[in-house]
């Protein structure tokens, strides 16, 4: 059995343990889920929802936050 | 107080059930760094500040968010869809930005061709009507055009935002009559977004009525962004109070200001 599973995070490949929390992969990229907005395969996971889903073979994910813009 | 007694006799400027002191919204791109950014929005005097919604710098070699810098209690967040090209792009990131948590409103941006950053109204329009059931109070930006600017109100949006000149281009009101007719026309507020340059622009654009500006090349972008900020807060408030004394008519001919009576011989 394989250890890790790939996903794509912000358009770049990365290997995962399987059954991850969304909750676990912003903390294992040592982000604030408050500091965060997380789309999962397209959906917007709420925070609250964040340690409840776990991420698939596959799946995309986005990590936005706010930048400078006019 | 300094206030003219023009700006106290002033209406409220309310957009979406919000009411704000300062006609004057300011962007957050482009700063030389955070500390200028920080001084110029200060000097400006706004309280609405655009922010883009953006990816995460995942190797976190730069702290790109703007929130360690503007403290989201003093300032309203006015998050924007700039580099969107679909309705349907942008309506995904008007609800990742709502999802940040602020508030609901969104400056709405379809763009539709690469060189000038023109919008694209028909994605505009598209966008504005899925977002306004959703909730979200939008501010379009648009071109303009007196008919889009009536469809864009007739879609629910909270405001209507005609651009002066394109994006960053800094080439001040190029249509003063386009945006007095759709501000004549339109009962939501108006609110020119892009194109200024410089503190006459600023100053022509807020005489043509509009109810207020939105900026930030031409702060970002000046010499010093702090002074130009803060003559940009100056030109605001003439232009505004320009308005509302209502200037002198036009003439063809001179007309002397000293009595023709009274000469000597």
């Amino acid at each position: 059995m394989k250890a890790t599973i790939d996903i794509v995070i912000n358009g770049e490949p990365r290997s995962v343990a399987p059954a991850v929390t969304l909750l676990d992969l912003l903390t294992e990229l040592g982000l604030d889920p408050r500091a965060v907005v997380v789309e999962h395969n397209r959906h917007i996971v709420r925070r609250p929802s964040l340690g409840e889903v776990r991420v698939a073979p596959g799946d995309a994910i986005e990590l936005v936050h706010f930048v400078g813009g006019g | 107080m300094t206030t003219s007694v023009d700006l106290v006799r002033d209406t409220p400027f309310t957009i979406g059930g919000r009411t704000f002191q300062s006609r004057l919204m300011v962007g957050t791109g482009k700063y030389p760094d955070n500390d200028t950014m920080m001084r110029a929005i200060d000097a400006s005097g706004a309280e609405i500040v655009t922010v883009a919604v953006r990816r995460v710098d995942l190797d976190r070699s730069k702290d790109t968010s703007v929130l360690h810098h503007l403290d989201p209690k003093r300032f309203f967040l006015l998050a924007n869809t700039a580099g969107c090209y679909t309705a349907t792009d942008a309506v995904r990131y008007a609800r990742l930005a709502r999802e940040a948590g602020f508030n609901d409103f969104v400056k709405l941006e379809v763009i539709g061709d690469e060189e000038t950053l023109l919008p694209d109204v028909q994605g505009l329009l598209e966008a504005a009507k899925i977002l306004v059931k959703e909730g979200f109070k939008v501010l379009a930006y648009t071109n303009e055009d007196l008919i889009t600017a009536l469809r864009l109100e007739d879609a629910g949006c909270a405001a209507v935002m005609p651009l002066a000149s394109p994006i960053g281009s800094g080439l001040g009101l190029l249509n003063p009559f386009s945006v007095r007719t759709i501000k004549r026309r339109l009962t939501v507020p108006v609110v020119v977004d892009a194109g200024v340059g410089t503190a006459s622009d600023a100053c022509v654009t807020m005489e043509q009525g509009v109810d207020g500006i939105l900026m930030n090349t031409a702060i970002a972008a000046a010499q010093d962004p702090v002074a130009m900020a803060r003559a940009m807060r100056l030109a605001v408030e003439a232009g505004r109070a320009a308005f509302l004394a209502g200037r002198m008519p036009r003439r063809e001919v001179a007309f002397p200001s000293s009595p023709t009576q009274g000469m000597l011989d």
